[in-house]
This record gives C-alpha cells, structure tokens and sequence, in this order.
C-alpha cells in the first residue's frame, strides 16, 4: 500500500455532495487534497442506496427475513437520501458545466410539476403555470385573476435589477412581496401557488419581511427560466440517482490529484494552539477474510485545514431543526398527475393548516433508479411538533394512494456550524434542508470556500490553463 | 456521458461507441497501454496515474464498422480501495492488466476480474493483458508469470488474453482489437437499445469537450 503523504493542503471528511464539489474545485486549483470518509461508500446523506441496504438502514426487517428480495435485482435500485431536484437552470447545473463533470453524468427531465389546492377529498391537483401563457390555461385561477397573474408573470419575466423601469415603481431595496402582490392585485390562492410552487419558499415567513421582494423575484425568475430551458418541468435528475453526483465530483477531485480513503475513521483531531493541525485515522481493513482482529492501517498526517460535514463535528454545531421524510415505493404512478414518471407535488401549507410545506418528490424506472413498474415517492416536511410525526406527512402520503413499502425514521436532525471557522480553520458543511433543490447547499459550497480561501469560487473556466497533476 | 452504444453515421455504414474500463495493479502498465492505443506513445518514467483519465479512440473493424472507445482509467481511487461505482457503472468491457514479471500482479488481477464479475453488467466483455512482454524479450529469466498459466485462467473465466508490450506496442492493437470485435455491435441488448440518448445535454449547444487531447481528460 502507498504511503500516505505526510502533509496535505487540505483534509475533506465526508463525501456528501458539498464536500465532493468543494474537493473536485480545490484538487483542479492545484491544493493537495485527501478525503476521507468513515463509510465504505459515497455520499454521505446525500448517497443513494439499494434497496437492501435501504431496508437495513431503517432496520425494516426481522433477523431471517429478506424482504428486499421481493423488489427484484438488489442493485437495480438507487434510492436517493434527500428528496431534491436540480433547478435547470440552477447554480448546481452551472458548476457541473463548468468543470465537466457532466461527461460522467446523464440527466433527464423530470416530467412535472405540480400544486395542491384544497384538502383531503375536494383537493385538486394541477400543473404550476410557469409563463404568462400557461398562467391563461390554468385550472388554479379564474377569468380575470388569470389576466392578472399573466400581467405580473410577464414583469417578472422583464425585470432588471439595475433597470428601475422595469420596477413598476416599487422600490425593491424596501418593499415587501406583500406590497408586490398588492400592486398586481392577486388574490390568496394565486400568492400561495406563486410563492409556494413558484418562488419554492417552504413557508410565508418571506412575505412580510421588508426587502424580501427582490428574492422572490429572482427565485421566480430562476424558476421560470429552469422551466423554460427543457420545457416539462424546471428540473431534471440524474440517471442512476442523486448519489451520482458527489461521485462525479470525487473523480474530477482524483483527476487532479485528490487522494480518496474510503471506510477511513478519524480518531483524534490535532491541533497547534486553537487551528487544526492534523490528524490521526484508521483505515478500517475490508478484506473478505472477516480479519476482526484486524486493527486496519493507522497514519497521521498535517494539514492546513479541515472541510467536513456536520457528522465529523458534533461539538461544533446546533440543530436547528428537524426535517421529517418518508420514503415510499409505489408500483403506480400519483393520481391526478397525468401519469407522469416523476415529479415534483407542493402541497402548501396555508391549504392544509401548517406553517410548513409537505412535499413529494417522485422518481421512477425512467430514471434507472427502481426496476420498470416502481415509482419512489419521498414525501417530506419541517416538524412543527415534537410527536405525531407521521399526521405531519399525512397529507403528502394521502395523495400518494396505496404504498408497497413506506421507510420513516425518527426526524432528521438539521445541523449548522456553531463558528466560521476563522479560529480553528475548521470549515463545516449545512446539513441538507427541507428546500426541493440544490440551490441553498451550493450557496454553503460558496460559502465555505469563501470562508476557507478568502476569495469568491469562480468556476467558469476553472479548468482552463489547468495541467493535469500528471501532465 | 457517451458510454451507450449507439448506430448512427454514413448510410450503410456502423458506428458503434462503447466504455472501456481499466484495472489492474499499479505500476503495471494501465495508462502506458491507453497511451500507446491512443496516441501511439510511451514514456520511460511515467508517473502513478492522476491525469489524463478519460480518452477516446476509435478503430475501424472493417470498411463499413467503425467502434468508438471510451476510455476511462481509474485515476488512482482503487488505490485505497475507494473505487466509485460509477466508474463500473455501464462498461461494455474492461481490460484487467497484470505485469508478467510480477507474480503478485496477476492475483491482484484475478481478484478485478472477480469483483468486475460481481459489480459490472453482465454482459461485460472482460481481457486479460499480460503486459511488459519486451522485458523478457532479452533475458526470459524476468518472466515471473508463466504464458500458459495465465492463458489457462483466462480461458477458464472466460477471458480474452494477450500477452503485450506498451513499449514495443505488440499486441495492443490487436488486443484493442479483439474486443471490439466481441462487442455487440448489432444487437445491442433491448435494455442498452431503450437507453439510447435518453438525457438532455447541459452543455452550452457550441461546445464539444470530447476528444482525445491531452487535457480532455
Ligand atoms: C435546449 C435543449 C432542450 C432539450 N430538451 C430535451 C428534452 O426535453 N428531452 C430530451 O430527451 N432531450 C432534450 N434535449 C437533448 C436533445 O434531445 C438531443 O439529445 C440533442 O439536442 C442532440 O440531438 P441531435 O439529434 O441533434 O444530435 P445528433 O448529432 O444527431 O446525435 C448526437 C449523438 O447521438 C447519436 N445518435 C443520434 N441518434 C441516434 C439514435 N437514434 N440511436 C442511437 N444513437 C443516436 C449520434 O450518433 C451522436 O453520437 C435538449 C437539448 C437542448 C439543447
Ligand atoms: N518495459 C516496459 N515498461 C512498461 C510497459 N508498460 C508500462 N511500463 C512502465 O511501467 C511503469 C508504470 O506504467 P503506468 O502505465 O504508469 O502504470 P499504471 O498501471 O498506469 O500505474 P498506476 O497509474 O499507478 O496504477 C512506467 O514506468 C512505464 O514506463 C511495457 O510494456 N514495457
Ligand atoms: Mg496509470
């Protein structure tokens, strides 16, 4: 086995999608990179697993029982952790361009998006507008409130932050979305949908607060030019699962030089006054000849600075709240969704008396990710309350009809660095939130690069009059 | 992701694109073979591979079938056993490489094919390449790994064999060759038929990244 070098620019723990992206960009600026992981495989929270492994994580079965075998092939099955899509047009699609990542990954539509009106029985489901055309023929509006959300699609659609004609005379810097609304004259229905389905804000807290309008308008706008790049939905998915997608990030990382240690635990974390300085690890041994008394390759090694995700640090964040998830695997598709292969499903909370969102997120066999028949629908929320978590998801998993296998655990802790890590040049990931995209972990992935380089991660031509370790 | 294999081109004619994947040891001479396929090079004193891990070339069977491969090395991840899955993930064929004056080598050789056998589709086309035959071209006392012993393995699993020689290129042609012949270049599978372009393509419509220059790796 090679020896480990003995120092490193930097060490990454953890191979969810933030500490791949961040990995790859490091390795292709030249920084010495070694990234470890305490699990055998990739991704972290946000791997996706075969179905056997997904009903031992869940301990869903007794000793003896094998009840993944009924689901076919074992490894015909990638199931994705955390229930997100990315935005066509997002930041996330940006930074794979950019890098090429792209040239290990196939991405397909997902085929729609849709939005709850209503409750229970009397709920109806319907396609979210997404341009001013659309806006005419939907269900979700009347006559004229429809002209109304046509006119204020189309200013989204021509607004221009440093043009303050297009402004329609509101001062955005100050105004609420509430102002916003007010002005077009759009009824409630039509700023749930607008705001929910739409802007992708998971509660109302966005329009009251005074400055917010111009978020909102940019997250309209990047909803709506998502739609417009491929035409189905604004957002596509990766074949083979989610959990693609730190593993294209990992090999570009290897491209240039990045070392990578699975099944590696950290044992002592070492420091020189209050920075990092190294650290010590064990490669656990993974040889079949189940060696227990094999103590696996001890090193150490110096680094300049540690990135990691929540789980390596628990001293070192908080929670600050529980996202609630169930995984369901169904053999139809959802009712009243046009029999659409995948899709996105908001049920806002205003229509169902919560303060958060309940979503579905749904994929299927056109994506490589359950053999033909299955459809894997993850329905998921903020908890708003400490028990009954399972009436807190009963409006998602109501729409779903009769479910084969349904995977719940307890509610998922949501960690967030207590420190910036300036003092100990410990640089520390979000966990993955309740937003149905990518846009808020790839914000953490600038984020923690700004914080641990001191400079704004550019990525457009990040590889460019870049040589290769090798070459 | 071009690893699908695909019909397409001048009427009449085939064109068929496939993913090969490398394993083998380090040292014994993976990026040398890809090297020397590719570009018709060797260099003495090559580094351990980072780098240029994702090459194409493509090799003309006949006047009318030309078979494109897409060439994918490890990029030095199965170092400390951290191969991803994505890298098995559709290879049509793989090419496992042991050094013939290495005994160790060709075990660690046996134990990729078993692991390809157990991870990678099914119908994977697997070669065995005993390579580095110049070195007992002057002095037979190097050779570690018996000729037929090692054909004898590859017939036994059912592998394609070659002894080659990255340096003098025997046989790399020919072993690049044979594959492409064993490759279903008709009869695509229905399972690779329905898989054909399925996606969409992010990229900006003006670019096209593949190639075989050195940086496209
Ligand atoms: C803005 C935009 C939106 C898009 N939206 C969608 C979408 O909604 N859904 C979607 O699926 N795709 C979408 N795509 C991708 C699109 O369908 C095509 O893949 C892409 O535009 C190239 O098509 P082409 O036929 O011009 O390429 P070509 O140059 O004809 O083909 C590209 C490659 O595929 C091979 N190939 C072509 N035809 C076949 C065939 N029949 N069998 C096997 N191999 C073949 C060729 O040999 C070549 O290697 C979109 C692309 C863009 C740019
Ligand atoms: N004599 C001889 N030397 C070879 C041959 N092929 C490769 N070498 C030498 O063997 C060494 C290793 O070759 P590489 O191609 O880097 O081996 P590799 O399998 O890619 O190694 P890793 O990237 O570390 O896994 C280099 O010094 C090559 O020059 C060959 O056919 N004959
Ligand atoms: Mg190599």
């Amino acid at each position: 086995m090679d020896e480990i070098a003995p120092e490193y620019d930097v060490v990454v723990l953890g191979t969810g999608l933030t500490e791949c992206v961040l990995s790859g960009v490091l390795s292709v600026k030249g920084k010495k990179v070694l990234h470890i992981d305490r699990n055998d495989h990739y991704g972290g929270e946000s791997a996706s697993l075969n179905i056997e492994n997904l009903f031992k994580r869940y301990g869903q079965y007794s000793k003896g029982e094998e009840p993944w075998k009924k689901y076919g092939r074992v490894n015909d099955w990638n199931v994705d952790l955390v229930p997100k899509l990315l935005m066509s047009n997002g930041e996330l699609t940006n930074i794979l361009v950019s890098t090429d990542v792209t040239r290990y990954l196939e991405f397909k539509q997902i085929a729609g998006s849709y939005v709850q009106q209503g409750n229970g029985a009397r709920a109806t489901v319907a396609k979210v507008p997404s341009d001013a055309g659309e806006a005419l023929r939907s269900p979700l509006m009347g006559l004229f409130e429809k002209r109304r959300a046509k006119k204020f699609l189309e200013w989204v659609g021509a607004f221009k932050e440093d043009d303050p004609a297009t402004h329609n005379g509101l001062n955005l810097n100050t105004c609420t979305m509430k102002d916003v609304y007010d002005k077009f004259g759009l009824e409630a229905t039509t700023r749930d949908f607008i705001g929910h389905s739409m802007a992708l804000y998971t509660t109302d807290g966005y329009i009251n607060q005074k400055g917010m309008a111009k978020d909102a308008i940019v997250r309209i706008r990047l909803y709506a030019n998502s739609m417009a790049r491929y035409g189905k939905s604004p957002y596509i998915y990766p074949l083979y699962g989610l959990g693609e997608l730190p593993q294209g990030f990992a090999r570009l990382s290897a491209i240039y030089g990045g070392t990578y240690m699975l099944n590696t635990s950290i044992d002592e974390i070492l420091y020189d006054g209050s920075k990092v300085a190294g650290i010590k690890a064990t490669m656990k041994d993974r040889s079949d000849s189940d060696d227990a008394g094999d103590p696996g390759m001890k090193f150490t090694t110096k680094t300049k600075m540690i990135l990691g995700d929540p789980s390596y640090f628990p001293g070192k964040v908080q929670v600050v709240g529980h996202l609630l998830k169930a995984i369901c695997i169904l053999n139809h598709p959802i009712d009243r969704t046009d029999n659409s292969d995948s899709l996105q499903l908001i049920i806002p909370q205003s229509q169902i008396g919560r303060k958060n969102d309940v979503y579905i997120a749904m994929v299927s066999s056109a994506h490589n990710v359950c053999p033909k028949g299955y459809y894997i629908a993850i329905v998921s929320t903020i908890a708003e309350t400490s028990a009954n978590h399972h009436l807190e998801l009963q409006p998602g998993l109501e729409r779903l009809g009769r479910i084969e296998e349904k995977f719940m655990g307890p509610p998922i802790p949501l960690y967030e660095p207590l420190e910036s890590g300036a003092s100990d040049k410990i640089y520390i990931s979000k966990s993955y939130d309740a937003t149905s995209h990518f846009e808020t972990t790839t914000d953490d992935v600038r984020d923690i690069y700004r914080r641990a380089m001191g400079e704004e991660l550019v990525v457009e031509g990040l590889r460019e009059g870049q040589t290769l370790a090798e070459e | 992701m071009a690893s699908r294999p695909g019909a397409a081109g001048r009427p009449g004619g085939r064109f068929a694109q496939f993913k090969l994947v490398l394993l083998g040891e380090s040292a014994v001479g993976k990026s040398s073979l890809v090297l020397r396929f590719v570009k018709d090079q060797f260099d003495d004193y090559r580094e351990s591979t980072i780098g240029a891990a994702f090459l194409t070339q493509t090799i003309s069977l006949d006047e009318n079938t030309t078979v494109k491969f897409e060439i994918w090395d490890t990029a030095g991840q199965e170092r400390y056993k951290s191969l991803a899955p994505m890298y098995y993930r559709n290879a049509n064929c793989a090419v496992v490489v042991y050094d013939i004056t290495q005994a160790s080598s060709l075990d660690k050789a046996k134990s990729w094919v078993k692991e390809l056998q157990r991870q990678a589709n099914e119908n994977i086309i697997i070669a065995l390449a005993g390579n580095k035959s110049d070195m007992v071209a002057d002095s037979p006392d190097k050779r570690a790994i018996e000729t037929a012993d090692a054909e004898a393995y590859a017939r036994e699993a059912g592998l394609l064999f070659f002894e080659t020689s990255a340096k003098t290129s025997t046989n790399v042609k020919e072993l690049f060759t044979a594959i492409a012949r064993k490759l279903p270049l008709d009869q695509a599978g229905p399972r690779m038929r329905q898989n054909l372009r399925p996606g969409v393509d992010l990229r900006p419509e003006t670019s096209n990244t593949q190639g075989a220059g050195p940086c496209s790796c």
